[in-house]
This record gives C-alpha cells, sequence and structure tokens, in this order.
C-alpha cells in the first residue's frame, strides 16, 4: 500500500483495455465465487436447507425414532382445535402489543430525554443500556429473585401499603405473562433507543433551525420535523420488534417455562416443548410453519426496504 | 430560575429511572455475598446482614460454572472469528465485483437470517444427529455461524459498498488479484465495521440459550447460558449461590460491552441505519 500514490500515476499507461475490462466484469474469477459460494453454502446446509424440511416435517406424523409419516394437513386440523394453541397465540399477540409497544415507546421517549448532551446523560444512557448486553436468561434471574415471595417486589408494595396486592407473581396463571414482560422490557427499552438515538442524530440540525424561526414549539417540531425525518429508523425498530417478539423464548423459559397451566405459553415455548419434550416432532413443526408465517410479513417489509435502499 | 428547576427535575427524574435500571442489578450482586443463614433468618427481601464469597466458590466449582465458561469461550471465540470472516468474504465480493445475482444472493443471505429460528430447530437437531456432530460443539459453532451469516453479511457489504473505489482500481491496475485487494486494501478499512459486528455477535452468540439446547445434551458440555438454568435446578433456594452464578455469567459480556462500548454503539446503530 506504500507505493499506492506512484501506481495511481501510472493508470494510463499500464491499465487494461475496455474489452479486457468487460471480459473480467461478465466472468468473476473463481476465486470470487468461491468468496460468495464457501458462506452461501454453509447458510444453506443450516439455514435454507433446514427451513425446506421444517415445512416438510409440519405435515408428518414423527416421533423422532420412527420415520415420519405423511399425513398432509392433519397438525394443522389438529391445531385449530388445540386450546393451548389458542391460548398460545393470544399470548403471542398480547405479548407483541405490550412488549413491542411498550419498548418502542419507552425507547423513543429516552432518546428524546437524552439525546442532547449535557452533564449526566452519559450516565444514564449507560444506565439504562447495561441490560442489553445481559443474556436473557441472566435478565430472568435477577428478576426472579425480585420477584420471590417476600423479595424485594413484596417489601416495595409493602412499603407504599398495598400488601393486598401481593402474591406469588410468576405462580400465578392471572399475573405471570405480565411478570415475564416487565423483565424483557427493562432489557429491551435501552437497545431501542440506542437505535432512536442514532436516528436522531441523523437528523440535520437546519431542520431544527428553519422550523424554529418559522415558530414553531417543541411539540410542533417533535411531530412535523423530528417524527417524519425518523420513518426509516421506526421501519427497522418495527421490524426488530416484531421478530423479537416472535422469536421471544429464552426469557419465558428461564422464568415460567410457559406456565402455570400454559398462562405464559408463548407459541415459541409451545413448539419447543411439543417438539422436544413430547417429541411430537411434526406437530411442533406446524406451530413453527405459523410462527414463521407470522414473521414473513414483517419479513417481506424488511427486505422490500433493503431492496429498495440499495437500488 | 425556572431553567435550574427544569435541569433539577430532569434530573431527579433520570437518576429515579437509572435506579430503577440498575437497582435490581446491585441487588442481585448483594444477594450474591450473603451467608445461607442469613437469607434464611432475614429473607429475600432483606438488606444484606452479612458478607461471604464463599457463594463464588460454590458457584464456580460445585455449580459446573467453570466447566461452562470454558464452553462458552471455546464456542464463541470460534463462532464469532469464522462468522467475520466468511461474512467479509462474501460481502467484498458482493459489493466490489458485479457477481451475477448480487442482490438476490444478498437478500436470500440476508432473509435468512431474519427467520424464526423455531423453523429450524428440528431440523437442525436431526441433521447434526445424522451427521453425528449432536451434542458436540462443533455443531453449536456450526449453526451459530450458519445462522449469523446473513446479518453479518449485509451488514458488512453496506459498509464495503461505500468505500472510495479508487484505492482497488489503482490496485488493480497494479496487478493485484482480488484476494490481495481483499486482505491488503478492503480489510483494513473495514476494521471498524467488524469491530462492532465483532463484540454485538460475542454477546449474541454468548447469551445464546435455544440453540445450546437444541444442539447440546450433556450438563458438561453446556455453555454458561444453559448452565445457568441447570444452576438454579442444583441449588434450589440457595439463591446466594443462584445470585453468584448470574453474576459470573452476566461479566464476560459486560467487559466486552466496557471494553468495546462505542464499537458496541455504533454496531447497532449500524445495523439500524442499514
Amino acid at each position: 500500500m506504500s507505493t499506492l500514490a506512484p501506481a495511481t500515476s501510472r493508470t494510463s499507461a499500464a491499465g487494461p483495455t475496455p474489452k479486457q475490462r468487460r471480459r473480467r466484469a461478465n466472468r468473476p474469477s473463481p476465486l470470487l465465487v468461491a468468496f460468495v459460494l464457501v458462506p452461501f453454502a454453509v447458510e444453506s446446509i443450516w439455514v435454507f436447507w433446514p427451513a425446506l424440511q421444517g415445512f416438510y416435517f409440519s405435515l408428518t406424523r414423527w416421533d423422532g425414532l420412527e420415520p415420519p409419516t405423511f399425513i398432509g394437513f392433519g397438525n394443522y386440523t389438529e391445531l385449530a382445535g388445540d386450546a393451548v394453541f389458542r391460548g398460545a397465540l393470544v399470548n403471542t399477540v398480547i405479548w407483541l402489543a405490550l412488549f413491542g409497544g411498550l419498548s418502542v415507546l419507552g425507547g423513543f421517549g429516552m432518546a428524546l430525554l437524552l439525546q442532547r448532551e449535557r452533564r449526566g446523560v452519559g450516565f444514564y444512557r449507560a444506565a439504562l443500556f447495561t441490560p442489553v448486553v445481559f443474556s436473557l436468561v441472566v435478565t430472568a434471574l435477577v428478576w426472579r429473585v425480585f420477584y420471590q415471595p417476600d423479595g424485594l417486589a413484596d417489601q416495595l408494595l409493602r412499603a407504599v401499603g398495598l400488601e393486598q396486592l401481593i402474591r406469588p407473581w410468576l405462580a400465578d396463571p392471572q399475573t405471570a405473562l405480565y411478570a415475564v414482560i416487565l423483565p424483557a422490557l427493562w432489557r429491551q427499552i435501552g437497545y431501542v433507543m440506542v437505535l432512536y438515538l442514532a436516528g436522531l442524530k441523523a437528523i440535520d440540525p437546519a431542520l431544527h433551525e428553519a422550523a424554529r424561526m418559522d415558530g414553531a414549539n417543541a411539540r410542533q417540531r417533535l411531530r412535523h420535523v423530528t417524527i417524519p425525518q425518523l420513518r426509516g429508523v421506526n421501519a427497522v425498530v418495527l421490524s426488530v420488534i416484531v421478530i423479537d417478539s416472535l422469536r421471544s423464548f429464552d426469557i419465558v423459559w428461564a422464568l415460567t417455562h410457559g406456565g402455570p397451566y400454559h398462562s405464559s405459553e408463548l407459541l415459541s415455548t409451545y413448539m419447543y416443548s411439543a417438539a422436544f419434550q413430547s417429541l411430537r416432532l411434526g406437530y411442533g413443526s406446524a406451530i413453527a410453519v405459523v410462527i414463521f408465517i407470522l414473521a414473513l410479513a414483517v419479513i417481506l417489509g424488511y427486505l422490500v426496504r433493503a431492496f429498495r435502499e440499495d437500488a | 430560575m425556572i431553567r435550574a428547576l427544569r435541569t433539577g427535575a430532569f434530573h431527579t427524574g433520570m437518576s429515579l429511572l437509572a435506579l430503577l435500571w440498575l437497582g435490581p442489578i446491585l441487588w442481585v450482586v448483594a444477594m450474591s455475598t450473603r451467608t445461607f443463614d442469613d437469607i434464611a433468618a432475614h429473607g429475600v427481601g432483606s438488606l444484606p446482614h452479612s458478607f461471604t464469597l464463599d457463594t463464588y466458590r460454590q458457584a464456580w466449582t460445585d455449580g459446573g460454572e467453570l466447566r461452562a465458561l470454558i464452553n462458552s469461550l471455546l464456542v464463541t471465540v470460534p463462532a464469532v472469528a469464522l462468522s467475520l470472516v466468511l461474512a467479509a468474504l462474501a460481502a467484498f465480493a458482493l459489493s466490489r465485483y458485479r457477481i451475477p445475482g448480487r442482490r438476490v444472493i444478498l437478500l436470500l443471505m440476508l432473509a435468512g437470517n431474519l427467520l424464526p429460528p423455531q423453523i429450524l430447530l428440528i431440523p437442525v437437531s436431526k441433521f447434526s444427529e445424522l451427521t453425528g456432530l449432536y451434542d458436540t460443539l462443533a455443531a453449536l459453532i456450526a449453526v451459530q455461524v450458519g445462522f449469523g451469516l446473513g446479518f453479518y453479511t449485509f451488514v458488512l457489504h453496506g459498509f464495503m459498498r461505500d468505500l472510495p473505489g479508487e484505492l482497488q482500481e489503482a490496485a488493480t491496475v497494479d496487478g493485484a488479484g482480488p484476494g490481495q485487494i481483499f486482505a491488503r486494501v478492503i480489510l483494513p478499512l473495514t476494521r471498524p465495521a467488524l469491530a462492532a459486528l465483532g463484540a454485538l455477535s460475542f454477546t449474541w452468540i454468548f447469551n445464546d440459550l435455544l440453540w445450546a439446547i437444541t444442539v447440546l445434551r450433556t450438563d458438561d458440555k453446556m455453555p454458561v447460558t444453559p448452565a445457568l438454568l441447570g444452576l438454579q435446578g442444583q441449588f434450589v433456594s440457595s439463591w446466594n449461590v443462584i445470585a453468584a452464578g448470574t453474576v459470573i455469567a452476566a461479566v464476560p459480556t459486560l467487559l466486552v460491552f466496557l471494553r468495546f462500548q462505542r464499537h458496541f454503539v455504533s454496531g447497532l446503530a449500524l445495523g439500524a441505519v442499514k
């Protein structure tokens, strides 16, 4: 690289003729083909091929020992009549709305509050962001300590005189789902905040300046400058949130295993226990296909956007 | 005057929020240093009346956290390195040369990463049984690399595409092949993006639970995240030991975050703006 400058000056003398250049452009060298094909093959073996198999398995009855038997759409008709599945579907929608909605609102609010560089902002950002680096299992155990009977949660309620609310948070079917959403939110808000901070930073300050000159107050500037300018980030955050919600598994598994009585069951946990605990691999695959279909709309939206930006 | 009041309100509110975020963590750290007798006598919701580090010894040796941490590193380090190398190669070829169908390939690879992993769990676990990889760390490395590649390639592609073309042209004129251009020209310029993705993928792979419990079965082979669940079963009501195990499992990613803080955050933003 040290000879770069002289090399540039030689361009005209030793450059390839247009014909050579076109040929090289049309036929990539074997090395370049390998650069693409090797990673693509790795992903094919561990992602594309298994995904196709997953669809096929959803049409079979299979215990993992005998070869799978093809039963058509039998698993799907069974899903339609399965109360646990329906409960898990409803819980997944609740999860999407509460976990997704509140983490977007919370993350956006925090980003607005903490966007201006001032004393202490670095510390606040770091505090909100710290849980993001923990695994969801670590998060779960931190909160499990918090939820223990007579633990911090109960002590706090007692301190403010609300002891009649105290209950076994994770063991009560009424509260289990929400007691799992709370730690998930605690971890997600800092993540969404960082995404929005990056988006806010990218907004041209001149826009705000111009709006201020025109007499727009803070709320009007938020509504007519900031939010429209964040359209791109919003699309990403929305995709990330929906995909994360549908994938959510670790924290539920670590806190409740989907119980008690399936009250905190999500599609992802039900799929896992159907497949690997009840050893109903075909049925589990059918649940996975349902998750896939739910995620598909979002993924397509994401890709269409990526495609358009790339063009 | 009003300004000072508003600043005061801002800091009071934010300090409370920061406490809400850091409080549970500090509570667990405090819990990890209490003795069993203290917890039995004063309850889990009480402030510490004792101090011990024996909990860490119990989690470390009796609870098998040492073994689990070694497993985690044996999986995470090679998986991060392999992912980044493969993704950089693919991103380089796709962004700097006119490979036929490059856009379709790139989007297909990204789409693979966006798939819900649930659809892959059963086939992947069966495939690893078929190839004899089931219950080996190699299987976990392979599936982590395969599943992550699409995203890393996409992000690196976006980064490499925006690098100026003059250097590459000059090197081509000098007779450098794609391999040399990759190693000497593009890769050094991609270092910030690689650092960001490296820090991110380290925490993702280190923190993973689902893939580990899908392709591994033996307790001795579990990385630290699934091992933490096992610890919870082993020390059912010894909250101090569970807390110590939790702290041990959280420290490595926290260190990576603190060391690569800037890269880490820019990595998240990189994924967002792309």
